[in-house]
């Protein structure tokens, strides 16, 4: 039995069959449940079914539209979110004055459950794009925000005081310095803030618009059918990890500097 | 004392003037005084040690001279001017890292030029030369994490001569490395300082390291309130190997005679280390 379970754990290969057939039989489970009745298919809906949306959608094409959309608003929250976040993190945590005005401030925009904007944004910007990026920038924002300003109260006096010592003016300081110190910091989160800029897209489409995933999805709750709703959480599941995969694969190039924990104690 | 040593008149590279630092105290009561009434000069050239027990107020000193830190009275004179702000004509070696982990160890030495404004490619030209005089060439794309403690402080040294400042301030460089590599550095140091002659303040709690290395060792007191107690011309023939030189019956000499002073401020912050 041990033998087995530590097979498991070095061969790769091995657990990813046994993790697809943890899909199969979940999806297994949920046909019988669904066949037999002892779920009702008008609110569980049936796999098959479900799979068969999906199917429709990328073979007729009428998903990639959708997705794109989704895609491109996932990725503008971001970058808006990130460079706001950046800026607003250094100026603040560079400022003990703006910082010390600001706090209660930010304290509270960062309490208040910030989705709720989604219809005053559509009320500003319309059912279009920009108000779905409004919405991730909001929620992007604070995630970085506070890393950077973490992460500028956190660069080295050591460092900090070498850099001054070889000439850094005080811009130079802010470019060389804090700018790179912060970006670190910034990568750090970037799973959470492409998480965070993903799920303001698709609460922004759900809650009104006219083209994304959210959107599909709001559309077939309203007349009830339950397989298209299936259907899209799958799909944007599927993205999500997709989107996770790309930051992990980015996140590894950017950080080369940084120690793994392995490493650190190299002699 | 005075020790201008073939010195052609002149102010000193660099010196303390009654220099006191005091600190909000930790605990309750007042003010801590690190270091009180110190003065203290390096003559052009010149490499001076400082050594005292650990946690006297050495550091303090250092980054007086660096400008780093004002001091609360006193004032610190490069080349006879009055320093304001940091001292743009001196090097600094920190104790602990201070190299800059998102930059390879290219770019690291780099620095202090890009600050300047040299171009990028003319500087690489330079740090690549400075590299491979401190040996390690062939490490330049490595990052700081990816190189050993001695690698680290070469680069830092590089990063440092790669300005040719004319006031060396040394805190502590080697205290982190193990004794081999550290008697290697010791001896590329001398090496490295003998081609031009810089002027060195060099901290050290070893009195051998501050002996081996140095024209001039000066003893300060156990803290608080930190101050000189005794100034001793290390008269051994250049070049030396800090290895070797240590064999030397004047050697042994000399560290008596500094040990006998330095002994009781050792006992006396060992005292103070253990409340």
């Amino acid at each position: 039995m041990r033998r087995a379970s530590t097979d498991l754990k070095t061969n790769r290969g091995l657990l990813a069959v046994y993790q697809t057939l943890l899909l199969v039989a979940l999806f297994a489970i949920w046909y019988v449940l669904t066949e037999t009745g002892v779920l009702a298919p008008f609110f569980f809906g049936k796999p098959l079914k479900v799979l068969e949306v999906i199917w429709e959608w990328f073979s007729g094409g009428k998903i990639y539209p959708h997705l794109a959309i989704t895609l491109v608003e996932t990725l503008l929250a971001f970058a808006a979110g990130s460079v706001l976040g950046l800026v607003v993190g250094l100026w603040l945590a560079l400022s003990p004055l703006a910082s010390a005005l600001s706090d209660p401030y930010i304290k509270a925009l960062n309490a208040m459950p910030r989705v709720i904007l989604a219809p005053i944004f559509a009320v500003w910007f319309g059912l279009g794009i920009t108000s779905k990026v409004a919405l991730g920038v909001t929620l992007v924002f604070f995630i970085v925000f506070f890393n950077v300003y973490q992460g500028v109260k956190e660069v080295s006096p050591v460092v900090l005081a070498n850099a001054r010592m070889l000439g850094a003016s005080k811009n130079q300081l802010l470019r060389y310095i804090y700018l790179p110190s912060a970006t670190s910091w910034v990568f750090s989160s970037l799973h959470t803030s492409v998480g965070m800029a993903f799920v303001g897209a698709v609460v922004g489409e759900y809650l009104g618009s006219a083209k994304g995933v959210g959107y599909l999805i709001l559309q077939a709750e309203g007349v009830f059918d339950i397989n298209t709703v299936f259907a899209g959480i799958l799909v944007l599941t599927v993205f999500a990890l997709l989107l996770d995969f790309a930051v992990t694969k980015i996140e590894s190039r950017l950080l080369v500097w940084r120690p793994k924990t392995a490493e650190t104690e190299a002699m | 004392m005075e020790h201008a040593q073939g010195v052609a008149g002149g102010a000193p590279a660099l010196a303390l003037e009654r220099v006191t630092c005091a600190f909000a105290a930790r605990g309750s009561e007042g003010r801590y005084i690190a270091v009180e009434d110190t003065t203290l000069a390096v003559q052009p050239g010149e490499f001076v040690s400082v050594v005292g027990p650990t946690g006297c107020g050495k550091s303090t000193l250092l980054n007086v001279a660096a400008g780093l830190l004002a001091p609360s009275s006193g004032r610190t004179l490069v080349h006879g001017a009055a320093l304001e702000g940091v001292n743009s004509r001196a090097g600094y070696m920190f104790q602990s890292d201070a190299l800059m982990p998102w930059r390879n160890a290219l770019d690291n030495v780099t620095a202090g030029l890009e600050f300047r404004g040299m171009t990028k490619a003319d500087a690489a030209g330079k740090a690549r030369a400075w590299l491979e005089r401190v040996g390690l060439t062939g490490f330049e794309n490595r990052y700081p994490h990816q190189l050993s403690g001695g690698m680290r402080k070469r680069v830092a040294l590089a990063q440092m001569l790669i300005l040719d400042p004319e006031i060396l301030l040394m805190d502590e460089p080697f205290s982190a490395l193990d004794v081999q590599t550290r008697q290697l550095m010791e001896n590329e140091l001398l090496d490295l300082w003998s081609a031009d002659r810089k002027s060195v303040l060099f901290i050290t709690h070893d009195l051998q390291e501050a002996i081996s290395l140095s024209d001039r060792v000066v003893v300060l007191s156990a803290g608080p309130a930190t101050h000189p107690l005794g100034d001793f011309a290390i008269d051994l023939p250049r070049p030396r190997d800090v290895a070797e030189i240590r064999m030397s019956p004047r050697f042994v000499e000399l560290h008596e005679a500094i040990w006998q002073v330095l002994k009781s401020e050792v006992l006396k912050g060992y005292a103070q280390s253990k409340h």
